[in-house]
């Protein structure tokens, strides 16, 4: 396990908050003591007679009170492309946003496919983040989709997962033996739902494409990878998770599967709820994201996804890039959208308008992911970690991108209008952020 | 010294498999092996039962351990032994097969012994030829004669088959030896568990009768004897099995997981061993557990057994056709 974050023996007591858990459906005001980086006792009448000697008391002020969010998909860029984002800067940008553990993707320089890669950022982890980093190793060496990695060797070494990272594993027989073989060690696989043929493009397909002269990418290009994955765990079982969905057909696929019992998952990034495609309008890159922005009927399917509970996680897809990767005609431009802080406002927009109910919102950020990962984190329970985020439910703010403590500043959100703020973010007992006065 | 007269408990022309076989015949082919054992340890091996007759050995896939194994067998019983190489590229078509088939024929042999790397080729094979035909392995369907020795070597250290808890390691998918022992240990009442990692294991392996493991030490809890298989260097390196030493760390025999069977659990292996890939090299080699070398040395007794029954068969038939 490569739990960054040093541990602080501290003993906290979170007064006055209103308690959020999503997976006891705890939703009270309350209290919550923390000891030695774990929760001790949280509920309604823990300390009623005052708070005892020794305790630091943090009065939350009728703020929700949450299990730190769980990003099971973001791109960290270290080691390799250090100038976009290191641990370091991604958990400061992390912890800004409320996240207390990240799943980073293995589309790094080396890539990790190895065990000592995965030792390398345990380490670097263990010494420069605020936060708990957890790598997802290769599903294939040098994400080249033809030779397994020693997916053994790396689970025991602490890879969560498994994923090709923005690369689809396309040859079906290697999906196949991957998720074949990964059951004897019960890892997850998470594919990258794109053809590799049909996904070559610079945007959605369709009359926007068209009008700008871009080369587009159709929904089959998802949907084509989701229906042969979604046979293949028909045939040979497996721990199957879609990465991130963006189509509606996709979608629709998923929730089929699942209605006739199959045991797979899916996430959304925060991107392909909160924006569609004409956010590209006027070759804008920073909007340029894998797969890319979608139709408002494809953003209005993955609103119904989560609502419906066939999408069962939000992911930031945090993508840094600098703005030499940006800056460029559309076509040449990098993928990638960085949305670690961003992640909970936007999330909590699909509150705000009566979409999803606060503590299923949350769930799909906190237990729902840790589960998958085989966390103990995302929860609200005596004995679990102290990873929490207190924030204000309703404060309105303007993102402002330059604001933004990522090393990478491609967010296409300059100036949007949001609700919702983190005021603390608390890993292992220790708080590594607090919203700074007028913030 | 002729071959003894014997009742005819093993009526078949071929020995193309074990599938098939009733207990009573895989007991008296195990019986009449047992015969030969001693025998062969003594210094004067030579027998003149099968003296006259024509042994051809026909081998389409490489081997020395077998096609060694048959020619010993077929000399010290005082038979003539042919042994014949085809070339891979030579046998693509299965016109070829059948045109090798009949010219041999031809030549009146009076037993074929064909090893051939597509399963079903032997039983192809055998339905153009006069004579008796034994499987030598073929593909990934069976090599009955190992499963045979596999047997007689169990029987010999436990004295029964009946009731024992057998574990067989490794690429079951590929592994004729395996199908082959599943077959024959089913029939001769032991428990046959599976231990493999999912990518080589068929998809039906449940359906041969025995319990499916991926978890080497639940699979090798409290068993009697652990039979381990070859794994072909192509089949690593990403494809089945992501390297040699995730195979070794996970599949791999080693004392650590070898503590979890019973005490006096045997280790067997068919040959030729990958040593660190499959197997320890040092558990290989320990006598008080390896009984490698045990298979080795019986084989040849089996495959005298194999032979003189068989070809009693044939004579049987030969003498029963003059009267008629």
């Amino acid at each position: 396990m490569s739990a960054g974050g040093k541990a602080q023996a501290g003993r906290t007591a979170y007064v006055n908050a209103r308690l959020l858990d999503p997976a006891s459906g705890l939703d009270r005001p309350g209290t919550l003591l923390v000891e030695g980086g774990r929760i001790a006792e949280l509920g309604p009448g823990v300390l009623a007679d005052g708070v005892p000697e020794g305790f630091e008391v943090v009065d939350c002020a009728g703020h929700c009170l949450a299990p730190g969010l769980v990003d099971m998909r973001a791109h960290l860029r270290e080691p390799g492309a250090e100038h976009k984002e290191t641990l370091a800067s991604a958990s400061r940008a992390a912890a800004a946003g409320g996240v207390t553990s990240i799943a980073c993707m293995p589309n790094t320089d080396p890539v990790i496919d190895g065990i000592a890669l995965i030792e390398f950022i345990a380490r670097r982890a263990r010494e420069t983040s605020l936060v708990k980093i957890y790598p997802i190793a290769a599903i294939t060496r040098g994400l080249a989709g033809r030779e397994l990695t020693e997916m053994g060797l790396l689970t025991e070494a602490g890879a969560v997962g498994f994923s090709d990272a923005d690369r689809a594993v396309a040859d079906s027989l290697v999906m196949l033996r991957a998720l074949s073989y990964c059951r004897a060690f019960d890892g997850l696989i998470m594919q990258h739902p794109e053809d590799p043929v049909l996904g070559t493009g610079d945007m959605n397909a369709g009359e926007l494409a068209t009008r700008l002269g871009l080369s587009g990418i159709p929904n089959a290009a998802e949907v084509i990878v989701v229906e042969r994955d979604l046979r293949l765990v028909e045939m040979i079982g497996g721990r199957y998770h879609v990465a991130h969905l963006s189509t509606r057909e996709a979608i629709a696929a998923l929730g089929a599967a699942k209605a006739r019992g199959l045991a797979v998952t899916c996430a959304v990034a925060a991107h392909h709820f909160a924006l569609n495609e004409t956010s590209v309008d006027d070759y804008r890159t920073f909007a340029k994201v894998s797969p890319p922005l979608r139709a408002e009927t494809d953003r209005q399917a993955a609103v119904a996804g989560l609502a419906d509970g066939t999408i069962d996680v939000i992911v930031s897809d945090h993508a840094p890039h600098d703005e030499d990767s940006k800056r460029l005609p559309f076509a040449q431009a990098d993928n990638g959208i960085v949305g670690l802080e961003t992640m909970l406002p936007l999330a909590l927009e699909l509150y705000h308008d009566g979409k999803l109910s606060l503590l299923d919102l949350l769930g799909k950020m906190t237990v729902t992911p840790a589960r998958l990962l085989g966390l103990s984190s995302g929860v609200l329970a005596a004995g679990a970690p102290a990873d929490l985020v207190l924030f204000d439910l309703e404060r309105p703010w303007r993102i402002d991108v330059d604001a933004l403590h990522s090393k990478s500043r491609n967010a296409p959100y300059d100036g949007r209008p949001v609700q919702g703020r983190v005021l603390r973010t608390v890993v292992s007992g220790r708080t590594v952020f607090t919203l700074p006065a007028g913030g | 010294m002729s071959v003894p007269v014997r009742d005819n408990r093993y009526p078949h022309r071929h020995l193309l498999g074990i599938d098939g076989l009733s207990a009573d015949e895989i007991g008296y082919l195990l019986d009449v092996s047992d015969s030969y054992v001693d025998l062969n340890r003594k210094v004067d091996k030579k027998q003149t039962g099968l003296r006259g007759q024509t042994l051809i050995n026909l081998f389409f896939e490489n081997s020395t351990r077998t096609r060694t194994s048959f020619e010993l067998a077929g000399k010290r019983l005082g038979s003539d032994v042919i042994n014949m190489s085809v070339a891979a590229s030579a046998i693509k078509k299965g016109e070829t097969l059948l045109d090798t088939a009949m010219t041999l024929n031809a030549m009146h042999p009076d037993v074929l012994v064909v090893r051939h790397p597509e399963s079903g080729a032997v039983k192809l094979l055998s339905e153009k030829v006069e004579c008796a035909v034994i499987n030598a392995g073929d593909g990934s369907h069976e090599h009955p004669t190992q499963a045979l020795l596999d047997a007689l070597t169990i029987r010999r250290r436990r004295g029964r088959l009946d009731g024992l808890v057998v574990a067989i390691c490794g690429d079951i998918l590929h592994s004729r030896v395996a199908r082959s022992n599943i077959h024959l240990l089913n029939v001769m009442g032991a428990r046959v568990r599976l231990v493999a990692p999912p990518t080589l294991l068929p998809t039906a392996a449940v359906r041969l009768g025995a319990e499916v493991f991926n978890d080497m030490r639940a699979g090798l809890a409290d068993c009697d004897i652990v039979m381990m298989l070859r794994l072909q260097t192509e089949r690593m390196q990403g494809r089945f099995v992501p390297s040699t030493r995730e195979y070794y760390r996970f599949y791999g025999l080693d004392s650590e997981k070898l503590a979890l069977a019973r005490p006096d659990a045997l280790i067997m292996h068919p040959g030729p061993m990958n040593r660190g890939v499959e197997i320890d090299s040092q558990l290989a080699d320990d006598i008080t557990r390896s009984v490698i070398l045990d298979q080795v040395e019986l084989g040849v007794a089996v495959r005298m057994a194999c032979l003189e029954v068989l070809s009693g068969n044939r004579r049987r038939r030969s003498i029963e056709s003059a009267v008629a």
